[in-house]
């Protein structure tokens, strides 16, 4: 073939032009592949909210139940749980004392982190890794007043399960939506109609 | 091949058609390897026969087990206990993990050693740090199969890291898992992945690695360039045809490795908790956490140092600024001379302090966090580091020894 005549800058436009709109193809059906990961239509109906029968619980008692595959933790707190909420010991060591950066709607957004004093919900994960943190009440050292402690990697929360410094965990444990359906009925996933 | 070959019959009839003499001379009969190579040289065909090892078990388990949330644990008991020599296919692929990476470790310390990934082998060393990366990978998403509670908990813990990403950090872990939590729909993404996307990548990389190797000649122990003292014939004076002389070496490494690998397999399987988790014999619970979480001893060492910062996303960055760091080693050091046994002493008390840090890292990893451990994990942790400022500091004006001319 002749190279006589060859406009080269024509060339090099052409090559480019293939070159994009081919990678703009390649972009564009990647797409779909990638989205299969998401979550499923199934696994996204399997959120539904979920109801907490809570009339038989006693104090100090922790229920677990499931929601989004997830425990989420009703502890039903006795008065000397909830005075610790306001100890000094407590309060000086909290990371986010007023959950301002953690995340709870609104109307937990309180010191109790609760609708009711008495009833905590809470999403029972640790928001360092993931993992599931105990209940631990009658845990007091010297630089704790009980709550919740992560095995994984010693996070401590107190019992608002809001999280003590200089532990990994960056946030509160997280609080779902709920409300309370009557006394001793909460549903948890989804907020109160207002 | 030319007209001229001089094989006639089958293997002419084939040489006319594929390059099999070209390739067989290549990489076997004609390739020349240096003549000093010493023990440390058998961990690469080592890591080929785990590869081959974890292949042909990985098949064979395949056939038996379910990739299902509801199954999957029953089924690896089911392998274990009731299908004919499914014990020995289990034990010999999950303790092969563990070798692959005993073996893949002591080849990158070879590596370090020899100063390999000293120009002109960046690329092998780059190649070769692909395929550790893929073997971690490999391994990790491996391990969420038995489906046991460190599976479930382990790899809750690993997805989790990737939250710490701001912004995207919560919608992409939803991504990966494909679920709010981890579930059935990850179990069967990670199989998939497991048994076919990872290993096809694995084998890429492997054969990309030892082509780069070929090309430019194996180092060796003295760390001199063989290339550079050629007979008449074009042939390094101090090189010898990898087969049979190496292919026969590696042979009586292949025989220790596999007496020592069938130590463990036939006797001490678990290793202890080390190599299959006690924990992960109870099928996973999403509602109970594990009392102590931790990773196979592999991964030990850099979940150490992710522990070892109060910080999630500083914790996180260093995990991986851990593995980050070994890609550019080649670039930090700055130094002309290649083996341990001709650069500075500094060099070798920075390696020495290299192996402590990171054994300690990993004895660290596998234990329950207190305070002291967090101190010493903070320590080994700027000790690793350490080693690659070190190097980068020293390579510079470094007071090396002479080199001879000639392997000794």
């Amino acid at each position: 073939m002749s190279s006589e005549g060859v406009d080269n800058s024509r060339r090099r436009f052409l090559t480019a032009a293939t070159v994009v709109v081919g990678a703009v193809g390649t972009v564009a059906v990647a797409v779909p592949f990638v989205k299969t990961w998401n979550p499923s239509a199934r696994a996204r109906s399997a959120g539904a909210p979920v109801e907490a029968d809570i009339s038989k619980m006693q104090l100090g008692q922790q229920v677990v139940f499931k929601w989004r595959g997830k425990p989420v933790w009703v502890v039903r707190r006795d008065q000397k749980a909830l005075a610790t909420l306001s100890m000094p010991k407590v309060l000086d060591n909290l990371r986010d004392a007023s959950s301002d950066q953690s995340i709870q709607p609104d109307y937990a957004k309180n010191p109790q982190r609760s609708i009711k004093d008495e009833y905590f919900v809470v999403e029972g994960i640790c928001t360092h890794l993931g993992c599931s943190p105990s209940y631990r009440p009658d845990m007091i050292t010297a630089d704790f007043e009980g709550g919740f402690y992560c095995p994984c990697h010693g996070s401590k929360f107190d019992f608002a399960g809001r999280v003590y410094s200089g532990v990994p965990a960056p946030t509160n444990l997280t609080v779902p939506p709920h409300y309370f359906i009557n006394d001793g009925l909460i549903l948890i996933g989804e907020d109160g109609v207002a | 091949m030319s007209e001229n070959s001089s094989n006639n019959g089958l293997i002419g009839w084939i040489d006319a058609r594929f390059p099999l003499t070209k390739m067989y001379e290549e990489h076997l009969s004609k390739y020349y390897a240096p003549k000093n190579f010493n023990f440390w040289y058998f961990f690469g065909s080592l890591a080929l026969l785990v590869l081959v090892i974890q292949i042909v078990t990985g098949i064979f388990l395949t056939m038996h087990y379910k990739p299902d949330g509801e199954l999957a644990f029953a089924s690896v008991e089911y392998i274990a206990r009731d299908v004919d020599w499914g014990w020995l296919m289990r034990y010999l692929h999950s303790t092969g993990a563990s070798a692959f990476f005993v073996v893949v470790y002591l080849h990158m310390f070879r590596g370090l050693m020899y100063g390999s990934y000293q120009k002109p082998r960046e690329l092998i060393w780059l190649f070769g740090m692909f395929i550790f990366l893929a073997l971690m990978a490999e391994a990790f998403m491996g391990y969420l199969l038995p489906w046991g509670q460190m599976s479930y908990w382990g790899a809750q813990v690993i997805i989790s890291l990737f939250g710490a990403i701001p912004v995207v950090g919560d919608e992409l872990t939803l991504w990966i898992r494909g679920d709010f939590v981890i579930s059935d729909a990850t179990l069967n993404r990670f199989f998939a992945l497991h048994v076919i996307a990872v290993p096809l990548v694995l084998l890429m990389l492997v054969v990309m690695h030892i082509i780069a190797l070929h090309e430019v000649g194996s180092n060796n122990p003295d760390g001199i360039e063989i290339k550079k003292n050629k007979d008449a014939n074009g042939i390094p004076l101090d090189g010898i045809p990898f087969h049979p002389y190496y292919s026969v070496k590696d042979i009586v490494g292949v025989v220790g490795f596999l007496i020592l690998f069938s130590a463990v397999v036939f006797f001490t399987p678990e290793m202890g908790g080390y190599f299959l988790e006690y924990a992960n014999f109870i099928p996973a619970n999403p509602f109970k956490t594990p009392e102590h979480i931790a990773p196979v001893w592999y991964f030990t060492p850099f979940y150490a140092i992710l522990r070892a910062v109060p910080d999630k996303l500083m914790g996180v960055i260093a995990m991986f600024a851990a593995i980050a760091v070994l890609f550019v080693l080649p670039w930090i050091d700055r130094g002309k001379v290649r083996s341990i046994r001709y650069r500075a002493s500094s060099f070798k008390w920075l390696l020495v302090m290299l192996v402590v840090s990171f054994i300690g890292l990993g004895y660290l990893g596998a234990v329950p966090a207190t305070e002291t451990r967090t101190f010493f994990a903070r320590l080994f942790s700027v000790g690793y580091f350490a080693f690659f400022v070190g190097i980068w500091w020293i390579s510079k004006n470094e007071n090396t020894k002479p080199v001879p001319e000639r392997v000794q």
